[in-house]
């Protein structure tokens, strides 16, 4: 006599490979507490500052057609002026298709923090930013310690300051 | 239900569990958004041309709504 649950084994299987598709690609995503890809292994367009040393790094995933992440340029490059003596590096990684865009797009809007382009995607699907903007505020070991999902204005202004000041007092 | 009418109906819900997954349907992910962000790409680029389409959908199929799925625009924050 059949065993009925072996009769469904199949169907069970599948279901249970279904359900978990959607589970396995959330937990790709790079939390905090996780240390963060060496950015020299990615063969980014641009030219990456020096982070030996660096206390804070905020890598920041932006693209030409992202409208917070244009808006965020300006609290940004505001941030690295204030705190860049201090050991903090903001590194704009773009992920156009395109470069005449990100090129176009930072004529206009000149800054002065680092700007670098992940034009193969490696970078930005190995972090698998769960939305754009994404940025990670790194510690000096490079672990991970916040991240930020979208652009809020002057509220994730305020929260970077913080997360910054914090960061400083921790550091070495 | 007999064993074999339950294996049956267990191998037809693992096939159609398998042909899910094998339909056309992809995942845009969100930094390939690019030509979704495009001005062209949102429903709603040309205010009085989504306020005649929403009258003519209103007055011929007494339907309305249901304008808010697609995937157009940028996706982001």
């Amino acid at each position: 006599m059949k065993h009925p649950v072996r009769s469904l084994l199949p169907a069970i299987l599948g279901l249970a490979l279904l359900a978990a598709a959607p589970a396995a690609r959330a937990a790709d995503t790079l939390a905090a507490g996780q240390p963060f890809p060496v950015l020299k292994d990615f063969a980014l367009e641009g030219t990456l500052p020096e982070l030996a040393g660096a206390k804070v790094v905020i890598v920041d995933f932006w693209a030409s057609w992202c409208a917070p992440c244009k808006a965020s340029f300006p609290v940004y490059d505001q941030l690295q002026k204030d705190f860049g003596a201090k050991g903090v590096h903001i590194i704009a990684v773009n992920v156009d298709q395109n470069d005449k865009q990100m090129v176009a797009f930072l004529k206009k809007q000149p800054v002065s923090f680092s700007v670098v382009r992940d034009a193969q995607s490696k970078l930005v699907a190995q972090v698998k930013v769960p939305t754009m903007p994404t940025s990670f505020v790194i510690d000096a070991k490079g672990i991970v310690r916040f991240v930020h999902t979208g652009f809020h204005g002057d509220e994730t202004r305020k929260r970077y300051v913080e997360e910054i000041n914090q960061l400083l007092q921790e550091a070495p | 239900m007999s064993h074999r009418r339950l294996h049956c109906a267990g191998l037809a819900l693992a096939a159609l569990a398998a042909l899910a997954g094998l339909t056309g349907c992809t995942t845009v992910q969100p930094w390939e958004r690019g030509n979704l962000a495009d001005a062209t790409m949102r429903p709603d680029r040309d205010p009085l041309q989504a306020s005649m389409t929403e009258h003519i959908y209103f007055s011929r199929e007494a339907s309305s709504g249901g304008r808010g799925v697609g995937g157009g625009g940028c996706g982001c924050n």
